[in-house]
């Protein structure tokens, strides 16, 4: 029995196959202006690289901002519960989940069995997403790829102050103006961002071990600015950015 | 003959109201052709003298709410700012204030008031508020200050309101030219107590499972407790109502179709999103059975004496839910969800209503603590939707409304 998990972000979407408990592969795309179109090419492009057919997959489940989108899928959850749940398929010992999407950042706490206990989101605010992180790569010139090895090539962080993405940009660009070295500054970014990020993990009282997960964790400057804050290591596997995808590939095994 | 399934779900008592309101804005618009004086006053204040002295009360909180559910705040809102006034205001306060300048919002403006009438046990807003209007209005200003009850109700703070409520009646007195009518003031304080016992009894039916009712519609019915409290009217209306739930109850009627989990929720209602909030957690097949906010106009009743009414409310008008500390006010949450068997706790953190939204997180802290029911936090505002944002709140919902039914296999 082939299962499908679909999650569709605000800036990737993702899909994930499972066969008898055991990931059989990943795909993420471009989500772009068409949540529609992404769910059916990313679907259907892992399909092609794994060589199966639509008739194999036995259920499917959606999931992410555009979860409503995906219209061939069996049922819709929240990225919550699939993040959990991928976690837990893919580490059964991680009680934390710290996932930094595009647009909205979230600590999640696991039960033993993986069960979702508690969760905190950000509020309507860009900053600590994914998002912030673009608009500063922007504002700098870097390829957004690239922020993460910048910022681990800095000696001395920028202090951002402003908690908002619209001043923090500003003050960034106020920084640029002052010819504050970019590597400085980007890692004064994922200190910021980080910060914000921690505030939602103390807020359920995260325990170890938490694992990384959403795009943001490929970053690795962001993942040491967090694990600086929340004084603990981070484990972030190989395939953090499609964990949702994932989680609801195995919450389609069990339907 | 057989009614529709939805039809069998409405409550009949709701056309009623609905006729009661309109006949109470209506006497309250030509007040002025009946010679009859208006006093505006807010939602936690003494309305009981005003109705003794024959004042129609009008609540300008009410009429928040009433613009808030026809989706008017937004425009109002952004009218006041325009006149200078910050959008970290709060949205009733917003919208009465530019509702005034431009005679909008579903009645075109409240009747002008002859005075006003602020207690600040709600909230410290309404002090600037009401002295804003006083001053457009050019109208005299009662205030009552009740102090917060952090941990007790002491003599000082019985002294010191009790001065207050007698000064009240002078004002009144000097107002009106009227000597005040202690004998009516009897009868009225005593169909007051009856309005707040009936409106109680008619919040516990929901203890029952299936509940007849949902918070959505306490939020609809609350409307004369707050408004015609100390009226025969209110007395009648409620035990109309309860006399209706109570059947609902015989003939198994409930109000969300599938009722499997009963959840508690806290703060105003967000009431430009009635529906939808209300279809949200129908779809989950869960019922808002109580909140804190529709209980707030009877919850102090217990401090109050039918018989001596005038001199026993001073603890009642300052011990309100929103006067006292977190840890009483964590005490009844943990009560109603015992009481109404609660599965989950829903808190609204509104950005307009400081005094209800600050010690959210205190109290959610305890209730996780104490019961290991589910807590979600959803932020929004009461009236003003450019604080709502529908895909954040629906993932929260939904994740929340999943952890509930992992829990519940």
């Amino acid at each position: 029995m082939i299962y499908a998990g679909i999650d569709i972000g605000s800036i990737t979407a993702k899909a994930a196959l499972i066969k008898d408990n055991r990931l059989l592969g990943t795909h993420v795309i471009i989500t772009g202006y068409d949540p529609i179109n992404a769910g059916i090419k990313v679907f259907d492009t892992l399909l092609k690289q794994i060589k199966i057919s639509k008739t194999q997959i036995s259920a499917i489940i959606s999931t992410g901002y555009g979860r409503a989108s995906v219209s061939f899928a069996d049922k819709t959850l929240t990225e919550i519960i699939c993040h959990g749940t991928g976690a837990h398929f893919m580490n059964p010992k991680i009680r934390g989940i710290i996932d930094v999407g595009g647009q909205d950042s979230k600590a999640i706490f696991l039960d033993k069995m993986g069960h979702v206990e508690n969760f905190a989101m950000n509020d309507k605010c860009a900053a600590g997403t994914g998002r912030f992180l673009e608009v500063m790569a922007r504002a700098l010139e870097v390829d957004l790829e690239l922020l993460g090895d910048f910022s681990l090539a800095a000696d001395k962080p920028s202090k951002i102050s402003s908690i908002c993405t619209v001043f923090a940009e500003s003050e960034v660009i106020s920084m640029i103006a002052g010819q504050e070295k970019r590597e400085n500054i980007i890692a004064g970014i994922h200190e910021a961002a980080a910060a914000r990020v921690a505030i939602l993990a103390n807020k359920i009282k995260i325990k170890e071990p938490v694992m990384m997960t959403g795009g943001v964790a490929k970053n690795k400057g962001m993942v040491r600015a967090l694990e600086n804050r929340l004084g603990f290591k981070l484990i972030v596997g190989e395939s953090a950015q499609e964990n949702g995808a994932i989680g609801a590939a195995v919450m389609a095994s069990r339907l | 003959m057989s009614d529709k399934p939805a039809d069998k779900r409405k409550i009949k008592s709701a056309k009623k109201m609905r006729d009661i309101m309109t006949t109470y804005y209506l006497d309250a618009m030509t007040a002025e052709q009946n010679n009859k004086q208006v006093a505006w006053i807010t939602s936690g204040g003494p309305v009981e003298p005003l109705v003794a002295m024959d004042i129609i009360p009008i609540y300008p909180e009410n009429h928040g709410a009433m613009i808030g559910a026809s989706k008017m705040g937004e425009d109002l809102c952004i009218k006041a700012e325009d006149m200078g006034y910050s959008s970290d205001l709060c949205s009733y306060a917003r919208a009465d204030i530019s509702c005034s300048v431009v005679k909008g919002g579903p009645l075109g403006g409240l009747p002008k008031p002859d005075m006003l009438i602020c207690c600040n046990n709600i909230c410290g807003t309404v002090l600037k508020w009401y002295e804003v209007q006083a001053r457009f209005y050019k109208v005299p200003l009662f205030i009552l200050d009740t102090p917060v009850c952090h941990t007790q109700y002491s003599s000082e703070i019985a002294k010191y309101v009790q001065t207050q409520l007698d000064e009240y009646i002078v004002f009144l007195e000097t107002i009106t030219k009227r000597k005040f009518n202690y004998e009516k003031m009897a009868q009225v304080g005593k169909l007051a107590y009856e309005a707040q016992l009936l409106w109680q009894k008619v919040l516990n039916t929901t203890a029952h499972k299936p509940s007849p009712m949902s918070a959505f519609d306490a939020f609809f019915f609350l409307a004369l407790i707050v408004t015609l409290r100390g009226t025969q009217i209110a007395v009648d209306f409620y035990k109309e109502l309860l006399e209706e739930m109570e059947q609902r109850i015989k003939d198994g009627i409930s109000m969300v179709p599938n009722e499997k989990y009963r959840l508690l929720w806290d703060n105003l209602p967000v009431w430009y999103r009635l529906k939808w909030l209300s279809k949200k957690f129908s779809d989950h097949n869960a019922c808002l059975v109580a909140d804190t906010y529709t209980s707030a106009w009877c919850g102090a009743i217990k401090y109050t004496d039918e018989n001596n009414f005038l001199g026993s409310i001073a603890q009642a008008y300052t011990m309100i839910y929103l006067n006292i500390g977190v840890d009483q006010m964590a005490d009844q949450v943990l009560d109603m969800i015992k009481f109404y068997d609660a599965d989950g706790f829903v808190m609204h953190s509104n950005r307009s209503c400081k005094p209800y939204s600050f010690g959210q997180m205190d109290i959610m802290k305890i209730v996780r603590e104490k019961t290991n029911i589910p807590v979600l936090m959803i932020e929004a505002d009461m009236v003003d939707p450019r604080s709502f944002s529908q895909s954040q709140v629906e993932t929260r919902i939904d994740a929340f409304m999943e952890i509930i039914k992992q829990r519940s296999n």
